[in-house]
């Protein structure tokens, strides 16, 4: 009643507010800072994030992995509890091994949240130009199974078998999502990539479960295309690509080729979609240890990211004023990070981007 | 081996400059395509090239109901061609975002992801086997730096992932390893096949000679020929103990091109004067070479793949033109 009352005296832009702010509560989002780099990008993207006003609280985590009873390696429960509740997440690059030691933590993150399909934009961008100029496309990787299943054994003293599994579910799951994908976002056309005349039965499968979801959705075109053929036009059209869906392992390495044609993982935003409406949306670079913790470091991949999270939540608005300011601040260029061909600390770039939301308001 | 595509018209061009060349070869011809790929057509193919040595090939296209699966893979497996050797360069006068490219890909041809060994346990669930062995990953380490030696090469970049395939790209990777340390005149590095493909669009230059197993030397190729020019361009060779197999270097059939007379006809006949040197004819191969490349930089005769809009058979006959005149100096000399 009390509310009521007061809520009638106040002026209508502060309703406005309070009426927003009290549907749309500060979301807590689960943030995994990583290693190397990691740390200070994240705090980078929430002094952005908080410049912006965005409604949201961040929950920081670490997934180091923790050896459990049974002497396996697994991801703290901790971790696994706050994203369970939160269903959202941001995370930043974590090392992982060559050759041995604990399994791959990206992999364990990926199966423990059901996280089955990467999404990788990679759009141009403006006033950081490579060499290809018109790039707009949409990698979609199956992210649970193929060749990362982890499934490896020696069979006798040198010969090595590693198992790449494909499942019609997971298949399907996949296709089904780069169709609607396609669909939410005005995207043209699905191309499903393959290598089906040499891996019939696996690629084969993968192929049959794009090709049902294409019957269901026969308003968006759909092709197919060999991963080698694809290569080959990729690197010398990449404008008649828009979204391509495969299998891991060849998402995997189409998605860093395109990226390699925007300008590198430092740039790249991806998300990674979940059963349940789970989703972790993270940069793909490394942890970059050789810089770590000396201020140089580019906090654009892990932003586009972020971005891209507040357009899953629908923070449309948001998300438009910060992809602005970031993508205004490299075209100006200078207070571009060292990878950029600057010379500006990261500190400096994040305070400028700080600079241009705050001044949209 | 003319196989499907535009395999069959090719292969009349590759017979026909050779005429000219005055090449002392004779061709086998045998039928291995789409309609003629039984097991008694592929045996037959089999023993000619064992009877014969070497072959030129275009691709046997592989349908995906197929109950033999690829072919094209398959006899390079039973003559265990273990090396496949495509060579890119830069070719001046062919516009491309990137310059100055000169890589060697050496890639492991028999095993790995095209080991052909599926099975599917419960319905809607497959499995594929990649296989790794030793002896075949020590095989083409030790072919990619003895060919590094012998041309003249600086570098070998290993390509692997294994930080993902522990084992079985991890004993790839030990194996050029171990390698490298017997070529210690020869620089050695390894990189993640992810972020070789992305250092590709960027920087090709970096590189220099590779060795990568199986499926990434099919990525990996074919990423460098899109950057030189593309499949019109790149010629391709399959090396083993006895045999050898000339063809395109990114194998494509090049089936909705067919017939249409507007396939580029450089890459086959490039691979064609590799296969010449390769037995021993190598002026006759040189003189293959420099007439295409002439047709190619000076003359700039170029396909539509190239951006031109000449016919393949325009292209053919400016070769021609060029091995002409030279054996006409040949043959000057001589009275």
């Amino acid at each position: 009643m009390a509310t009521r009352v007061l809520k009638s005296l106040l002026a209508p832009s502060v309703r406005t507010l309070c009426r927003r702010y009290s549907s749309q509560d500060a979301r807590t989002v689960t943030l995994i800072p990583g290693d190397g780099i990691g740390p200070e990008i994240s705090a980078a993207v929430q002094q952005i994030f908080s410049a912006a006003q965005v409604p949201i609280s961040w929950e920081a985590v670490d997934v180091t992995p923790v050896k459990g009873p049974d002497g396996k390696f697994r991801i703290p429960p901790k971790a696994i509890e706050s994203m369970n509740k939160n269903k959202l997440g941001l995370k930043g690059p974590l090392a992982t091994p060559i050759g041995k030691g604990h399994p791959s933590l990206n992999l364990a993150l990926r199966k423990e949240f059901s996280l089955y399909a990467n999404v990788r934009p990679c759009k141009s961008v403006e006033g950081y130009e490579t060499v290809y100029k018109d790039v707009d496309l949409v990698t979609i990787r199956e992210n649970t199974e193929g060749e990362y299943s982890g499934i490896e054994h020696i069979i006798v003293d040198g010969v090595v078998q590693s198992i790449k599994l494909i499942t019609e579910q997971a298949s399907r799951r996949v296709a089904e999502f780069a169709f609607e994908y396609a669909k939410l976002n005005g995207r043209d056309m699905v191309t499903a990539v393959h290598k089906a005349n040499i891996m019939r039965m696996s690629d084969g499968l993968f192929l049959k479960c794009c090709r049902a979801a294409a019957e269901k959705h026969k308003d968006i075109k759909f092709n197919e295309m060999y991963l080698d053929t694809v290569c080959l036009n990729m690197v010398q059209d990449p404008s008649q690509f828009d979204v391509l869906v495969m299998p891991n392992l060849y998402g995997d390495i189409l998605s860093d080729l395109c990226a390699g044609l925007i300008g590198g993982l430092g740039v790249t935003p991806s998300g990674n979609i979940g059963e349940n409406g789970a989703a972790i949306f993270e940069s793909v670079h490394g942890t970059a240890p050789d810089i770590a913790g000396q201020d140089k470091a580019n906090p654009t991949a892990l932003l586009l990211s972020a971005v891209m999270m507040l357009r899953h939540m629908g923070l449309t608005e948001h998300a438009r004023k910060i992809e602005k300011a970031c993508f205004e601040t490299i075209r100006e260029g200078n207070v571009r990070t060292a990878d950029l061909g600057g010379s500006s600390k990261c500190s400096e770039y994040t305070q400028e981007i700080c600079r241009k939301v705050e001044a949209m308001d | 081996m003319a196989g499907d595509g535009v395999g069959p018209e090719l292969m009349g061009h590759v017979k026909q400059v050779f005429r000219y060349a005055g090449v002392p070869v004779d061709f086998e011809e045998i039928r291995l395509d789409r309609e003629h790929n039984d097991s008694e057509a592929f045996r037959q193919a089999l023993l000619a090239v064992k009877r014969n040595g070497t072959a030129l090939k275009g691709s046997v296209e592989t349908g995906i109901d197929s109950p033999t699966g690829s072919l094209n893979a398959q006899l390079r497996t039973e003559l265990d061609l273990f090396a496949s050797v495509i060579k890119v360069q830069s070719i001046p006068g062919v516009q491309t975002r990137h310059d100055n490219i000169d890589v060697v890909i050496i890639r492991e041809n028999t095993e790995g992801e095209y080991s052909n060994l599926e099975h599917e346990n419960v319905p809607g669930v497959v499995e594929s086997l990649k296989i790794i062995t030793a002896a075949k990953s020590t095989r083409i380490a030790r072919y990619a730096f003895n060919y590094a030696v012998e041309h003249g090469r600086k570098k070998v970049t290993a390509v692997h992932k294994a930080n993902i395939m522990k084992l079985g790209d991890g004993l790839f990777l030990e194996c050029c390893r171990k390698v490298s340390e017997e070529f210690p005149q020869i620089e050695f590095e390894s990189m993640i096949i992810d972020n070789c493909s992305m250092q590709m669009v960027s920087r090709p230059q970096q590189f220099d000679v590779m060795v990568l197993p199986n499926l990434y030397g099919n990525i990996v190729g074919n990423i460098a020929a899109g950057l030189t020019g593309g499949q019109g361009v790149v010629p391709g060779m399959n090396i083993g103990e006895n045999y050898a197999i000339f063809e395109s270097g990114t194998r494509n059939s090049g089936r909705s091109i067919a017939g249409k007379d507007i396939a580029n006809p450089a890459a086959m006949l490039l691979a064609s004067a590799d296969l010449l040197e390769h037995i021993g004819l190598k002026s006759h191969s040189e003189l293959i070479r420099d007439a295409v490349i002439k047709v190619i930089v000076e003359d700039k005769i170029h396909t539509p793949d190239l951006g031109g809009q000449a016919t393949t058979v325009q292209v053919v006959q400016a070769v021609i033109g060029h091995v002409r005149e030279k054996t006409k100096q040949w043959y000057s000399h001589v009275h």
